[in-house]
């Protein structure tokens, strides 16, 4: 009973992470209708941005937030601005280009990141990195907790953003529909840089949260890239709340995946559950609950 | 007839090849460039013609290169045999796959071929009793001289230009572009276009596995992460696709050319040339340059994807018929 109860807190806490990942994924498939395949690479360099700080500056990973998020805020935009938004004018026959235009993305900033730091795994110990809270048997990892913490505060955050805000109207309406949205008056082109820099500051906050309980290396990219689709698939496309509950789900299922099944499937986990929400929930949950 | 005397003079000139090019490096060279040829020609006949872009390429490639190495492995039989069903066995593959996921459209459809590439690396890797898991599997080759390994290439590379064509000048070529064009009014006129995506898509993946299964043969050594490489295999098909030409039959035979070419290039720093010009200069600035290009090829097919995406969306045959038809 301990081990389950274990692994469920387990679970639950890395899916909060996990959910900071998918609702940014997920905005940026909502606004510009394609999956991001470079999104765990930008929580990469996030992650380096966070090494370097600490390394270096001795600057503490939660502090390094107000500094990795703007950052990524700028590489998002720079990346929109330059590198996608020129493709919608170039005539071609695939409509796929974005996509693969990400999966080079992707490649650039991986390799970057081995020139500049070899393929080396690097760590950042804090006091905190191993403190645990303990409810009975049950250990709370202390980083873990406040990763949740804030990125429940940052969803909270981003939820206001959306709804109360003009900015926040405008993105919500060129998801809905772009056309429509650049009749009523909306640059559609700015509110896709500011969303691709949205999405990309808040999977830099994912990654240097993650950095104190985590390794990195430059291949981690892809992984977490992974996860983002299958989260953003498993919640709906497009659908904040479902990123959420996608997230938690994931964090969930791979925690007793490694638990009750092995180690080694950590990462089949997440596939076959892709693979399932496909043949079983075309849609994910924001088919059952229309958010 | 008219329209096929230059590619059989080409063929012509890659036949005699071996023969006038008797050094085994650049028959090497031409060995992949054909293999690339039979992939690329698949991807582009899924993708292309279809246009269901597939980003998991090597989970065919890879699907042929093991059963060719299984078949030697633990049955005892020769690895030749794969190049029957390497084909085969990547199309029970790609079979239910198609089935289940061609219910999703453009990008969500990539992201499914994605996850099938993921899906069976991490099967060949923890399926250690079958596979060998990251051991590999190692077996002999039947041929010292690379002569036989390239007219088997040729001729595969060949069965698959020819096929396409004949493909693609049947009914079924104008039904994969129907489906391309607009699946929605494809369906509208009576087009099933479920059936004719998993058409195009068996064939594809018969394609790409005979490829994976002469790879198997001809280098000797398969691992996961060398067959089921994502950046290797599936990306390398999609550039070979993308910068030959999208949607043209010649198109994955140039770009194949150009892609083993270019990713050769910055591997072996412009074919040891920068090496000799290091040592011809003695500078220390070219002992670093000749280091960093070599350690950047990953990171110059990175650049490549986005340059080409950007500047050549539709390719060099493409490119140039369009353009050729504009004037």
């Amino acid at each position: 009973m301990e081990v389950f109860v274990q692994t469920l807190v387990a679970g639950v806490l890395k899916g909060g992470l996990y959910a900071l990942i998918g609702i940014g994924m997920t905005l940026i498939m909502g606004v510009m209708g394609i999956i991001n395949l470079a999104h765990g690479q930008m929580m990469m360099v996030a992650m380096y941005l966070t090494y370097v700080l600490f390394h270096y500056l001795g600057i503490d990973p939660y502090m390094a937030l107000f500094v990795s998020m703007p950052s990524l805020f700028l590489l998002g935009m720079f990346i929109q601005r330059f590198l996608l938004n020129p493709l919608m004018k170039v005539e071609s026959i695939l409509p796929e280009n974005q996509v693969l235009m990400t999966v080079g993305i992707a490649m650039v900033l991986t390799e970057i990141a081995r020139f500049i730091f070899t393929s080396n795994y690097l760590s950042v110990q804090t006091s905190y990195s191993t403190k645990a809270w303990y409810v009975g048997e049950i250990s709370f990892s202390a980083a873990l907790c406040v990763a949740f913490a804030f990125a429940a505060l940052l969803s909270a955050g981003l939820f206001g953003f959306l709804v109360k805000t003009d900015l926040g109207r405008s993105i919500r309406a060129v998801s809905q529909d772009n056309e429509a949205a650049q009749l009523m008056g909306i640059d559609s082109e700015r509110i896709k840089i500011i969303t691709m820099g949205i999405g990309a500051a808040l999977v830099a906050a994912a990654g240097t949260l993650l950095l104190p309980i985590y390794y990195l290396f430059p291949d981690i990219g892809g992984p977490f890239t992974r996860k983002a689709f299958v989260i953003t698939i498993l919640g709906g496309l497009g659908s904040t709340v479902g990123a959420i509950f996608g997230g938690v789900t994931l964090g969930l299922a791979e925690a007793f995946g490694a638990t009750y099944i092995g180690m080694d499937y950590e990462d089949m986990v997440g596939l076959i559950i892709f693979i399932l929400v496909l043949l079983f929930l075309p849609g994910g949950f924001k088919r059952l609950t229309k958010v | 007839m008219k329209n096929h005397l230059g590619p059989l003079a080409f063929l012509l000139v890659l036949i005699a090849f071996p023969l006038a090019v008797r050094d085994p490096y650049y028959q090497h060279l031409m060995i992949l460039v054909l293999m690339w040829v039979a992939i690329g020609s698949g991807w582009n006949l899924i993708a292309g013609f279809t246009g269901q872009v597939s980003f998991g390429d090597a989970a065919f490639f890879g699907t042929g290169a093991y059963t060719a190495g299984l078949l030697a492995h633990k049955l005892g039989m020769s690895a030749w045999w794969g190049l029957g069903l390497g084909g085969i066995f990547a199309v029970i593959i790609a079979f239910p796959f198609g089935w289940i996921c061609f219910r999703l459209r453009g990008a969500y459809f990539a992201l499914a071929t994605l996850a099938l590439n993921e899906v069976m690396r991490h099967t060949a890797t923890i399926w250690e009793s079958l596979t060998e898991g990251m051991v590999g599997i190692l077996i002999m080759q039947t041929f010292v001289s690379k002569i036989p390994y390239y007219y088997i290439a040729l001729a595969i590379a060949v069965v698959s230009l020819i096929s396409v064509q004949v493909v693609m000048s049947s009914r079924w070529g104008y039904y994969f572009v129907s489906i391309r064009e607009d699946q929605d009014a494809a369906e509208s006129i009576g087009i099933d276009t479920h059936y004719y995506k998993m058409v195009s898509l068996c064939l594809a993946a018969y394609l790409t596995g005979l490829a994976g299964s002469l790879y198997m043969n001809y280098m000797g050594f398969i691992d996961p992460t060398i067959v089921f490489s994502l950046h290797d295999i599936s990306i390398m098909a999609i550039l070979v696709g993308i910068v030959g030409g999208v949607g043209t039959v010649y198109g994955p035979a140039v770009g194949a050319f150009i892609m083993v070419a270019v990713s050769e290039v910055f591997r072996t720093g412009g074919f040891g040339l920068l090496e000799k010009l290091t040592a011809a200069t003695g500078s220390p600035v070219m002992v670093l340059v000749t280091k960093y290009i070599k350690e950047a090829h990953v990171l110059t097919f990175g650049l490549l994807v986005i340059f080409v995406i950007l500047f050549l969306p539709n390719g060099v045959v493409g490119g140039w018929r369009k353009s050729r038809r504009s004037h």
